[in-house]
């Protein structure tokens, strides 16, 4: 393990090896360090979904620009990370969700995003195999430049090109310190070795909370256990990612062709548990099937579980904290890391080597939660 | 051209695990990651001690000290319908 450099990323997951990608081509030396493998937490787990589609103007704005570096990335990037854009379909119930539907799409418009309010009969225009009476929709909001990418892939082609520019992972390494001297950061301690470093950020997902506490920084993060599941394969039956905020269900259609979706379970609760429950299957293949009751004969292969990090206005922490000089937070992304990694890395990347800030990163600050009365993030699934 | 299968459900075979293995993925889960072996419905009982006996030879970790993926449920492929239909009738 090498001993000094300019910056060490804790995580290597898609924002760690985003960052990490950029930071390298800015010249900078990086050194990413990953407790387990790339993509082994909240990554790997997720929906692999990309919406731009957002309550709160950040989020939204974090979104739409991710997906114009998505656009390219496979090309930027010299390998198929398989983006793909069939769109978003948000399900909307009843009147309180329309004239909360009709304030998103205004604030999403105002952005320049493309997105629509489609009638009930227009929903199976979009996605066919949907039950417009079975999910009890009254309408639903529609943008068709949301989409998907392989989260395996589009990290792991971060991750190469990085390495290509200079970048170091260390793998099944795990960090045990953080030091300071006079309020700054200067090493990062494992159990492989010591580097020297004027900038650690912490992109350890759910980890994030004990890592900062290794320099007395309380991050207001909760991990939740969230469940997913996986069908078999079946031939190409709808291209869009279906979601419900009051239902709380996403599933949509693999590029390789399996059914992967979640939802939460009833009784869920904060904490660290990791295994799946049945009562996630039960809730799962009912409000699946009365979605799209076609899929009552279609098999479910396999249930996993991941982590949000959840926040409390379900918002990322992002950029410096008080009181720790160099000490870079990239968490709290509450279930939607993967969709605005590429944007995250951007503006970190000009916060980093540039000493350069923006308006995200002003109001995505930690000193958010201080006092002041927060604004949340309202379209949140799974 | 000589190809042998590893992985029936996800098609892949020994060359395509040789080869992620030199380009640097070189345990299992990440294998799997990659190639998505033992994501098909088999749930890897075909391909997961095939992959750990390549991954000896490759790399010199005995097969006994190479951790196997998580196993994941169900066992077996489930209809949603029959999932479902076990909430209905509570």
């Amino acid at each position: 393990m090498k001993n000094k450099t300019d910056v060490v990323i804790i995580g290597g997951g898609i924002n760690g090896c985003s960052l990490a990608y950029r930071l390298a081509k800015k010249g900078m030396d990086v050194v990413v360090i990953e407790k387990r493998y790339l993509a082994s937490g909240a990554t790997g787990a997720c929906g692999a979904g990309i919406r731009q589609q957002w309550s709160t103007k950040e989020n939204a704005l974090l979104a739409i620009q991710s997906v114009k570096i998505f656009e390219k990335l496979s090309t930027e990037l010299m390998q198929d990370i398989e983006f793909r854009q069939g769109g978003y379909l948000i399900a909307v119930h009843d009147n309180k969700e329309m004239e909360q539907a009709e304030l998103n799409v205004a604030l999403q418009r105002s952005l320049g995003l493309s997105v629509d309010i489609l009638e009930p009969q227009e929903i199976t225009d979009v996605v066919p195999i949907l039950d417009v009476k079975g999910m009890r929709a009254i309408g639903a909001t529609f943008c068709p430049t949301d989409g998907h990418a392989n989260p395996f892939k589009t990290t792991f082609a971060y991750a190469d090109a990085a390495r290509k520019l200079g970048a170091e992972f260390y793998t099944h390494t795990t960090v045990t310190g953080l030091t300071m001297s006079q309020k700054r950061i200067s090493a990062v301690t494992t159990d492989k070795g010591t580097i020297q470093t004027d900038v650690v950020v912490n992109a350890a997902g759910v980890d994030s909370k004990a890592i900062a506490q290794k320099v007395h920084v309380r991050l207001p993060l909760t991990p939740f256990r969230k469940e997913i599941m996986a069908t078999e394969r079946l031939k190409p039956l709808f291209e869009a990612m279906v979601i419900s905020f009051k239902d709380g269900i996403y599933f949509s259609q693999q590029k390789e062709g399996q059914i992967v979706g979640g939802i939460p379970i009833p009784e869920e609760r904060g904490g660290y548990k990791t295994m799946p429950t049945f009562a996630f299957l039960q809730h799962m293949s009912s409000t699946l099937t009365r979605y799209a009751p076609i899929l009552k004969h279609v098999n479910m292969l396999r249930h996993w579980t991941g982590f949000y990090d959840v926040t409390p206005d379900a918002r990322p922490i992002l950029g410096a904290v008080a009181g720790v000089k160099g000490f870079v937070q990239c968490n709290g992304f509450s279930g939607h890391g993967f969709m605005i990694s590429p944007m995250v890395a951007q503006v970190l990347t000009e916060l980093i080597a540039d000493d350069k800030t923006s308006e995200i990163l002003e109001n995505l600050n930690i000193s958010r939660f201080r006092g002041k009365k927060i604004e949340k993030e309202l379209s949140v699934v799974g | 051209m000589k190809r042998s299968i590893v992985c029936r459900c996800e098609d892949i075979s020994e060359e395509d695990v040789i080869q992620a293995i030199d380009e640097g993925y070189t345990d299992i889960e990440e294998l799997r990651k990659k190639l998505r072996i033992g994501m098909g419905p088999c749930q890897g009982r075909v391909c997961i001690q095939l992959v750990a006996r390549i991954l000896e030879k490759k790399t010199g970790k005995k097969v006994s000290t190479i951790p196997l993926p998580t196993v994941r449920p169900p066992l077996v492929p489930i209809p949603l319908g029959t999932l479902a239909r076990e909430k209905h009738e509570k």
